[in-house]
């Protein structure tokens, strides 16, 4: 250090847009040993850093880059796994330009820090070098029942393992991981090293049992006489759909069942897997989140020629990462803005061939402060499309509040917690998208690092 | 992992596979079912339960061998395990007193409407059941059925057994010569359309139990969602039974219909590997 650090991150290489649309393999290739530690020397070593207090984790920062700096990647590694257990997802998926990244000083001036790349080096070095199991603490005999085995479910799962305490995931589908593996697509994150992050998780001890609904095969009240302590963690898994004449004509999927066939399913691999899935040579996405940006990327990679997405608003106020927006346009997706489908209209065999709308324009902020998009009266026209993917959004899984009788409930029909995950029957804690609605990876981790906290506290009372 | 510990052909393209899983048996009720995945790269589709044992911790599924999967089902024998199975999914069957109910079946439709017509008879109504298939070897759980039901009338498509035509021939002589309270129709899409056409026209409550296609089971992927009085529901978490006056039969056809190719692509490609 010392010298003036460069303005600019150290560029992440990536397949090339015209190679990766024809495949499924991961499109950030990752740093090489030399490129992280140039990145890792740029970071100032702020005496008062802001980058830890915009991680929801909480991960010592500058200690982990300046090992990296130093080339000590194993020490880098231990410092970032003594807050967070799945670094190399978060490496990939976190939105680390609203989190760590906002807050470096040099991004005052050009670029911040790559801290969420650098955590990807060291996090996959260990990985390709056999990951290591911490030291845990002397066993409990408490028990604790986790609900869910997404990012939340997972996260609470490892730290109370640590802690001593034994910890059984319950599952309802074939796969652990939630979201991490029916959601986001391999080419943002492979499902091995889903697989690898899981397998270290199981490794501290914790069991995870698939095929179990809660709510359904077992119920709360049931884990309730058997555990000392119950973590809910169902995230956000049902779709909205828009409630618009002609949605439920064939070729119109919600973006979970696109992303489930293929993710969890691997449609893509079809026939050689079972699960099928069709896509059309004109596919239109409606919405602009990230999970409506990996449809459409998907979509592409399925065969589809032309992919557009289909969006109410403006460029500027659309949810999805800038990263993500920028490669779906590298790979050639269409953005059909201040564009609103009122109508899908069906061939004679019942599938879709095209998207009435309307165009829009944006009048004053709502209340998520973003311009309210308003119909343009007369603008009616129609957009060929003969697959369509509806991603507006999840909302939460209501099989736990449905069968479970005393759980405090909001309007919104997620679970009420406190900002520890308690919620409002003892020895029940609750976190990630199903008490906040739909938010990212690393904020289920963090309510899933508060939630762990609480219940060994109860659990050691 | 679950262990097969008993399979039965019931025709030759008819199986029932008895299956350990003790805390489903302990939960299912009528009405509701199971998914299942084979193997690895297998899908995820839904079966019925045609019954149940607490004590020994078993569900029977009784299925018919259309494509892939059910082919392969159907090829496993006691020991072989399957992958993966959850349950029990969707809501129960409303059983109450109704009075006088008809529970029409067809094909492997049966199966479930054993289950419910069982519960509805406990429950003190008068059981009348119509059970029909093409032909008599795919005629299924009749002796089952005549046990629990107070009237049981057999129809094949080609004659060969009991009333030659549709179960809903019979179904009009019954509800023209007495009043009924409810019917209940489980079978080929085609069949519960055609039931609730005409009960409809005699005002009679009807239900239907839906099998559109499914991925997850559990309200996640929309795949089953179905037009139920202009309201889109999903057939795995509203349902799997609804209203039959209100169900949009037509719709649920035509996406039934969604991966036809996909199908034969993939029973060709079994069945070139395993004949």
């Amino acid at each position: 250090m010392g010298k003036v650090s460069s303005l600019k991150k150290q560029p992440m290489p990536e397949q090339e847009p015209e190679k990766r649309i024809r495949n499924f393999d991961e499109v950030a290739l990752g740093y090489g040993a030399g490129q992280v530690v140039s990145e890792a020397k740029r970071c100032l070593q702020c005496a008062k850093p802001g980058c830890v207090q915009g991680c929801p984790v909480g991960i010592d920062i500058p200690a982990f880059v300046k090992c990296i700096a130093e080339e000590n990647f194993d020490g880098a590694i231990e410092v970032i796994k003594k807050k967070n257990n799945l670094p190399a997802i978060c490496g990939r998926v976190c939105p680390y330009e609203d989190q760590c990244e906002k807050f470096c000083v040099l991004g005052k001036k050009g670029e911040p820090v790559g801290i969420g790349r650098l955590e990807r080096f060291v996090a996959d070095d260990e990985r390709k070098k056999g990951m290591r199991v911490p030291e845990k603490a002397n066993a409990s005999s408490k028990k604790v029942a986790i609900v869910g085995s997404g990012p939340a479910g997972l996260t609470v799962a490892a730290d109370l393992a640590k802690l001593g305490h034994d910890v059984i995931i319950y599952e309802a589908l074939h796969k652990p991981g939630g979201v991490l593996v029916y959601g986001i697509p391999e080419f943002r994150l492979p499902k091995e090293i889903v697989g690898a992050e899981i397998e270290y998780v199981k490794q501290l001890g914790v069991v995870i049992q698939t095929d179990v609904v809660i709510g359904k095969t077992i119920t709360i009240d049931e884990l309730r006489g058997e555990f000392d302590a119950i973590f809910i963690g169902t995230g956000a898994g049902l779709p909205h759909f828009m409630n618009i004449p002609g949605e439920n004509l064939c070729g119109i999927y919600s973006s979970n069942e696109f992303l489930i066939r293929t993710n969890l399913m691997r449609a893509y691999k079809f026939p050689e897997y079972d699960t099928p899935i069709k896509v059309g040579k004109k596919v239109a996405v409606v919405g602009a989140g990230n999970v409506a940006m990996d449809s459409a990327r998907v979509a592409l990679r399925l065969g589809a020629k032309d992919v557009f997405i289909v969006y109410r608003r403006s460029e500027k106020e659309m949810p999805a990462r800038a990263e993500e927006i920028a490669h779906a346009k590298e790979e050639g997706i269409m953005f059909k803005v201040l564009t609103n489908p009122i109508r899908m209209v069906g061939d004679e065999n019942g599938w879709v061939k095209k998207l009435e709308c309307v165009r829009m324009k944006l009048g004053e902020s709502d209340k998520t402060g973003r311009r309210r998009p308003i119909p343009i009266k007369g603008s009616k026209f129609a957009l060929d499309a003969d697959t369509v993917v509806v991603a507006i959004g999840q909302k939460p899984n209501p099989l736990i509040a449905k069968t479970t009788k005393g759980l405090r409930i909001t309007e919104q029909g997620t679970i009420w917690a406190d900002k520890n995950g308690k919620t409002s029957m003892e020895g029940i804690f609750a976190g990630g998208d199903i008490t906040t609605g739909t938010a990212t990876v690393i904020e289920a981790m963090g309510a899933g690092k508060r939630a762990a906290m609480a219940i060994h506290e109860y659990i050691s009372q | 992992m679950c262990r097969i510990v008993a399979k039965k052909e019931l025709a030759p393209t008819v199986k029932s596979l008895t299956i350990d899983a003790p805390l489903i048996a302990k939960k299912a009720r009528p009405g509701q079912f199971i998914i299942i995945r084979i193997d690895e790269k297998g899908e995820r589709i839904p079966l019925t339960i045609a019954d149940l044992d607490v004590l020994q911790g078993t569900i029977t599924t009784i299925f018919l061998e259309v494509g892939k999967t059910t082919k392969h089902l159907g090829s496993l024998n006691d020991g072989d395990v399957l992958a993966d199975l959850a349950g029990p999914l969707g809501k129960p069957t409303e059983i109450k007193k109704y009075g006088k109910v008809i529970c029409v079946g067809g094909g492997v439709g049966v199966a479930p409407l054993y289950l419910e017509a069982k519960a509805l008879k406990d429950a003190g109504n008068k059981v009348i059941s119509i059970i029909g298939a093409r032909t008599k070897e795919l005629l299924i759980l009749e002796k089952e059925m005549r046990r629990i039901s107070d009237e049981l009338y057999i129809t094949t498509d080609d004659g060969s057994r009991g009333h030659h035509g549709f179960v809903t021939d019979v179904l009009q002589g019954l509800i023209t010569k007495q009043k009924i309270d409810m019917v209940l129709a489980i079978g080929p899409t085609v069949m519960m359309k055609a039931v609730a056409k005409m009960t409809k026209n005699y005002n009679i409550k009807t239900i239907v139990s839906l099998n559109p296609i499914m991925v997850d089971g559990t309200g996640m992927c929309g795949t089953c969602r179905v037009t139920v009085g202009g309201e889109t529901k999903f057939t795995c978490v509203d349902g799997p039974e609804f209203d039959a006056h209100l169900v949009d039969f037509e719709e649920l056809m035509n996406r039934q219909r969604t991966y036809l190719e996909e199908e034969k692509v993939a029973l060709e490609r079994w069945e070139r590997c395993h004949h």
